[in-house]
């Protein structure tokens, strides 16, 4: 019997002779991520462990970014201890103005590479299964134990092969293909398992869509969303990177747990309506219902891709009068390319308050908190109640099409009516 | 064996969000975490953490963030097991890690109500509820042996006094 990707990258990073799910390995990783939300509890229990050394300063990478700028003292003690920890131990740190939202950044910063193996204290680290690495997320006791021992615990998933075929339609993105699948397997549906994506529609998806696919493999349960490495990967990281990679591909007589179709020719753009991500709907079956918030940015759908097509919606338009729009570019580089490509500029014109990379709008941190009664529409991952601030909020998901659309609009709107 | 009173968590997907919202992730130390666990679900579930508890929880608990607080703010509170139908990935490595177990038994969550005297033979995989017991599913010898060594900071305790 043949392996799947996520088989194969975990038995070469294994002493395992062979790997079959539910079995339990010690699985080595390439790269150890954290913020300054999950790094300083990981740096307590590694003192209780009782010691401060780290298996390889070079795999370890730092980022500030979920209450970055520091929105009160607290916080700032927290990037504190994350600044202070990385530097006395050497590691790679990348602090406000220097870096930007963690997943897209160790992404376009190279580190990440196809059939390795990223662990990050963050749900989200299931992003780089876009450049077919195997990442998954992890508690601080676990990224704890990786920073001592460059390993993890691992009970191998099974693996569910999603197969994309078809033409991608106008406003539809990579973000309607993982809605899709999370709509057909609900939020749990992918427990114990890691999600494929194959199929001749793959091609149509860039990086930086299939970094919004694999984002939200989390919010169905799965450990990662595994794009096989192609010619779009090769290159997106010609030029990126220095690290030697190969291709991983599943055997043809791999098993799966479950296969899955998601047909663009048939896909709108989709909806995760309030409080669960499992909640989709075509847009048009929510069309009309009042936004107060519009939020493009987050590590999801913050990247280039993201911003050119909200921008294709709202150059020479305003933002409604009922609603505010906050854009987070998810990186600096991104910030920069953006700036000089001129959307920033339409955006701000707009009417759009442009924020520094950061993770505050999505998880509730800080930056545009919602009030009772209020809904926001955001191309996040997450509408989880009260996440967004108030419990009495709603937030609404969807593409960037979708989301600055409905900024012009002031209501949830097909991208269509805008854009004609 | 760990025993100890219910405390039953309503519903199913319940998110690590709701059981610790985001603004209070600035805090790094387990015992100033305990008054906001619960606290966008149902911050009077407090109320209840009362000596030992077990809490009792639906399908696929704890999904979403990786946050740890949850169950370290858990444990903080005196919370002995949890008792469920299915848990979210993260969530469930996290409870292992931090020697809370976390046993998937759902004819069990499904008898208890909240203050029902419950007590779990994990190794044995037996959920007793007000006297009735219930067969749970499995746990994997890994995990076993994890809580049994009291979670991972103890098993990386004992790894580095071997090397």
């Amino acid at each position: 019997m043949g392996y799947t990707v996520a088989e194969k990258i975990l038995l070469a990073h294994s002493d395992a002779d062979h790997v079959e799910p539910g079995q339990v390995v010690m699985v080595r990783c390439d790269v150890v991520l954290a913020n300054d939300v999950t790094g300083p509890i990981a740096f307590r229990q590694m003192e209780k462990m009782g010691t401060d050394e780290v298996f390889d300063r070079l795999k370890i990478v730092m980022v500030a970014d979920h209450f970055a700028p520091a929105k009160d003292e607290r916080s700032a003690i927290l990037i504190k201890r994350l600044k202070e920890w990385s530097l006395a131990h050497e590691v790679a740190f990348y602090d406000q103005g220097r870096g930007g939202i963690e997943h897209n950044l160790i992404a376009q910063e190279g580190w990440v590479v196809p059939g390795s193996v990223i662990v990050g204290g963050d749900s989200h680290t299931c992003t780089h299964g876009a450049l077919g690495a195997f990442s998954s997320g992890l508690g601080s006791t676990d990224i704890a134990h990786c920073l001592v021992f460059g390993e993890f615990w691992e009970s191998v998933p099974g693996t569910i092969q999603v197969t994309v075929s078809g033409e991608k339609g106008p406003f539809v993105t990579g973000k309607d293909v993982i809605l899709a699948v999370i709509s057909q397997i609900g939020a749990g549906g992918g427990t114990d398992n890691v999600l494929e994506f194959v199929g001749p529609g793959v091609r149509s998806l860039s990086i930086d869509e299939r970094l919004a696919v694999s984002n939200l493999a989390v919010e169905s349960g799965s450990e990662t969303g595994i794009f096989p490495a192609d010619e779009t990967t090769a290159a997106y990281l010609n030029g990126r990177t220095d690290k030697k990679w190969e291709a991983v591909q599943s055997d043809s007589d791999a098993s799966y747990s479950r296969r899955l179709e998601v047909d663009f020719d048939r896909l709108e753009p989709l909806v995760a309506k309030p409080h669960n991500p499992e909640n989709v709907v075509p847009v048009s079956e929510v069309a009309g219902t009042p936004i107060h918030q519009v939020v493009v940015g987050n590590c999801a759908n913050g990247t280039m891709t993201d911003l050119r097509q909200a921008v294709q919606m709202v150059r020479g338009k305003h933002v409604h009068e009922r609603t505010r729009m906050i854009v987070v570019p998810a990186t600096q580089k991104i910030y920069r390319e953006a700036i000089a490509e001129g959307l920033i500029d339409i955006l701000v014109e707009a009417g759009a308050a442009i924020s520094t990379p950061t993770c505050g709008p999505c998880f509730g941190g800080h930056t545009g908190a919602l009030a009772p009664g209020e809904s926001s529409f955001a191309t996040t991952n997450r509408n989880f109640k009260g996440r967004a601030g108030s419990p009495e909020a709603s937030v609404y998901l969807g593409n960037a099409f979708v989301a600055a659309a409905t900024a012009v609009a002031g209501e949830i709107v097909n991208p269509e009516k805008v854009a004609s | 064996m760990v025993s100890g009173k219910a405390v039953v968590v309503p519903g199913t997907n319940i998110d690590t969000d709701v059981l610790y919202p985001g603004i209070y992730l600035n805090i790094d130390d387990p015992d100033l975490m305990k008054p906001y666990l619960f606290e966008g679900l149902d911050p009077s579930l407090r109320d209840q953490l009362v000596g030992d508890t077990v809490l009792v929880v639906g399908a696929n608990f704890g999904m979403g963030s990786s946050r740890e607080h949850v169950p370290l703010a858990m444990k903080a509170s005196g919370v002995r097991c949890v008792v469920g139908s299915s848990f979210a990935r993260i969530f469930y490595r996290n409870c292992i890690n931090l020697a809370l177990p976390a046993i998937s038994c759902p004819a069990a969550a499904e008898a208890a109500k909240p203050g029902s005297q419950i007590s779990v033979d994990v190794a044995a995989g037996k959920v007793t509820v007000d006297g009735r017991e219930f067969v749970a599913a499995p746990v994997p010898t890994f995990m076993l042996e994890m809580l049994e060594r009291g979670g991972l900071i103890p098993w990386a305790q004992h790894k580095l006094a071997r090397s």
